[in-house]
């Protein structure tokens, strides 16, 4: 079930993508991807590795640079213009598969960095942000330690309460839980189920699936750099259509 | 398995009795086997052999007070010498009733350095004790400094700039002010000053007698070759090899050339070009500082060697930490600042003050441009014909002294990075 009742279609879109193509050399990544995501949407992306669903994130944040289509974020289109580019990276947090917390500074370091330098908070407003994200997933008493010094799950956590440091109005997930071990997957996806209930517009590539029937708005399969098949949560599971979808939910819900 | 002990409650053992104590750590270590017994034997006997030699000559038999060279010889080592000459192999041919300047622009920079090792002094304290430091030095050697004011505008101008570009976040409005006010004061001043309105003028600070750079010598040369090259050439490197990686093309061909270019030749050839060749293509009248040529070179080839060593801590680091920095929004030169510089520098400390150590001692070539650095002074001592024949005395003193430095450094290398690794590795 998803938490959000209200009607999505009379919500504004905050991100648009427009016949959006890119290759890696010669090779096809994704292949002429529309998507319209409205303000407060969880979207669950999931697919095969090597489908493009890491890649169609990370251009949304133009980690990667796509070669064709538009892609537009709160109003916003994206160009080889760094301004721009800023402005969206203000906007949108992302969160890794593996953390990347900086390991030179402590946590609440880590947490500040970005407020201070890009949205030029001061420091102390800035530390008492970061304290108080760092209550919500659970961990203050960790402020003053190393990330070396932290659990794979702690660090994960650190790293989401970082990307919500700045206030953004997106928060894009790659891959969250997949670096984790078994036992401190659900610390990191209780925080993310806090936050969807939140109202936060998310981008979620993940294999989790019990997420996605918890929070998803949507669900998107992708294949082959195409969007192959996407639909509500109890639609998508109980009734794939496409047969690519059919194999890949039997596989990986085999394993569940 | 029932009756199995919880872990917790197991009393823990001594280690057996013939493993500790000093009888046991050598059981263990240098007689673990006939084989290792023997080796062990025989290479203390060859210490204490070479030992005793080395102490027999240098200590037991030396002359320490010898008056001339025919006094010292038959004997032991001719540490007379060095008593007699140790003045002009520290201080070269500085006038001779001046020494105490040299010492003490020695003595300044060895302070400046200590000082800056210190990890608590690396923020804006680093840049007064480098200006201090260096004014300090520079005045105790040449005795005057002129300084003109145009370079007092174009300071100002730089600061400013400086200052604005660092602080412009968390500086206070008036301290933005006063920023802005130096920069506009510099820049004025600077059109005014070319257009012919400001007259030349410099202020001069002239306490001691001058003393041009061709008759420095000994240490104090040594030390400002060694200290302001790579003092110059470790920021040059960080650009040329952030340059190298940069996605301009233009850039990156530039780097990369540079740094091939000055890889590819040996650093005499760039020595000699700089005090043969290039008073060749300047206009005739115009002359560069021979002292001054030499540091730019050294700070040319040293800079490409630290380019390369940095690049290669650019490039452990990994890829997620330059996609978080972006993503987080921080710029490039914040992203460098913050992110990648501090993480690449702690990797390569090693091989950084490996290449520090080098090129203190590759100083000594510039002695084939006839610049008068340590070992060239402690050269020259031996050409009396009074001392002639104990080229092994002069050459072990001066050995020694490098050593003192070198390991002086290859020690702090060792404790910073120790320091640095503090806490952040589990």
């Amino acid at each position: 079930m998803a938490v959000t009742a209200r009607d999505l279609s009379k919500v504004e879109s905050v991100i648009q993508l427009k016949g959006v193509n890119k290759w890696f050399g010669q090779f096809h990544v994704l292949t002429d991807i529309n998507l319209d995501v409205k303000e407060g949407e969880k979207i669950v992306i999931c697919g095969p590795s090597g489908s493009g669903k890491s890649t169609l994130i990370r251009c949304i944040n133009r980690l990667e640079e796509h070669q064709r289509g538009d892609i537009v974020v709160h109003g916003v289109t994206l160009s080889n213009d760094v301004k721009n580019i800023e402005a969206i990276r203000r906007e949108v947090g992302m969160v890794f598969q593996s953390f990347n917390l900086f390991p030179h500074l402590t946590i609440l370091d880590n947490l500040t960095l970005a407020p201070i330098w890009v949205k030029k908070t001061p420091k102390k407003e800035a530390e008492e942000i970061a304290m108080s994200l760092l209550t919500r997933v659970r961990i203050p008493e960790q402020a003053l330690k190393y990330p070396g010094q932290l659990s794979g799950g702690q660090q994960q956590r650190v790293a989401i309460a970082r990307a919500l440091c700045m206030r953004p109005k997106i928060m894009l997930f790659d891959e969250p839980t997949s670096a984790l071990d078994p036992e401190m997957v659900k610390e990191v996806l209780d925080v993310m189920i806090e936050l969807a209930r939140e109202g936060m517009t998310m981008l979620c590539v993940t294999h989790e699936m019990g997420f996605a029937r918890a929070v998803a708005d949507r669900v998107i399969f992708m294949d082959r750099g195409e969007i192959v098949e996407q639909n509500e949560p109890e639609a998508f599971f109980a009734n794939p259509r496409n047969e690519r979808t059919k194999l890949f939910l039997g596989q990986i819900l085999h394993n569940h | 398995m029932t009756d199995a002990m919880p872990v917790g409650d197991r009393k823990p053992l001594a280690p057996p009795v013939d493993e500790t104590g000093p009888l046991g750590w050598a059981r263990k270590n240098l007689f673990s086997s006939w084989g290792n017994g023997i080796t062990t034997i025989v290479l203390i006997a060859a210490v204490v052999w070479v030992l005793s030699w080395f102490l027999e000559w240098a200590l037991f038999t030396a002359n320490f007070t010898a008056s001339t060279g025919a006094e010292c010889r038959g004997g032991g080592a001719c540490w007379a010498l060095i008593r007699e000459k140790f003045r002009y192999i520290f201080f070269g041919s500085f006038p001779y009733e001046q020494h105490w300047r040299p010492l003490f622009a020695v003595i300044t920079m060895l302070a400046m350095l200590v000082l800056s090792a210190d990890r608590r002094m690396w923020n804006w304290r680093l840049l007064v004790i480098w200006g201090v430091g260096s004014f300090v030095t520079f005045l105790l050697m040449f005795g005057q400094i002129h300084i003109p004011l145009s370079l007092i505008l174009f300071v100002a101008l730089a600061g400013g700039g400086i200052g604005l570009t660092l602080r412009s976040a968390l500086a206070a409005p008036s301290e933005r002010m006063a920023y802005y006010a130096l920069v506009a004061i510099g820049a004025a001043g600077l059109v005014l000053r070319f257009a012919g309105v400001l007259p030349s003028w410099s202020i001069a600070i002239a306490p001691l007698s001058y003393v041009e750079t061709s008759l420095w010598g000994g240490l104090p040369v040594t030390l400002i070759l060694a200290t302001y090259g790579l003092a110059f050439a470790f920021p040059y490197g960080v650009l040329l090899a952030l340059g190298r990686r940069s996605n301009l093309p233009l850039i990156k061909g530039l780097c990369v050339g540079f740094i091939e270019l000055i890889r590819g030749v040996p650093l005499i050839s760039l020595l000699i070009m700089a005090s043969v060749m290039l008073p060749l293509f300047l206009p005739s009248g115009t002359t560069i500082d021979k002292f001054l040529r030499a540091q730019v070179a050294v700070i040319l080839f040293a800079g490409a060697y630290i380019a390369e060593v940095i690049r290669g801590g650019l490039q452990s680091l990994p890829k997620g930490q330059f996609e978080a920095a972006d993503a987080m929004g921080l710029n490039y030169p914040q992203k460098t600042l913050l992110i990648i510089l501090p993480q690449a520098l702690r990797v390569v400390i090693p091989p950084l003050i490996n290449t520090f150590i080098g090129f203190f001692k590759d100083t000594s070539l510039v002695l084939i441009i006839g610049i008068f650095d340590f070992l060239n002074t402690a050269n020259q001592a031996l050409v009396d014909p009074n001392w002639a024949g104990f080229p092994g005395e002069v050459y072990l003193f001066a050995a020694f002294v490098y050593f003192i430095f070198c390991f002086s450094m290859s020690r702090y290398s060792k404790y910073l990075e120790v320091e640095l690794n503090k806490g952040t590795r589990r």
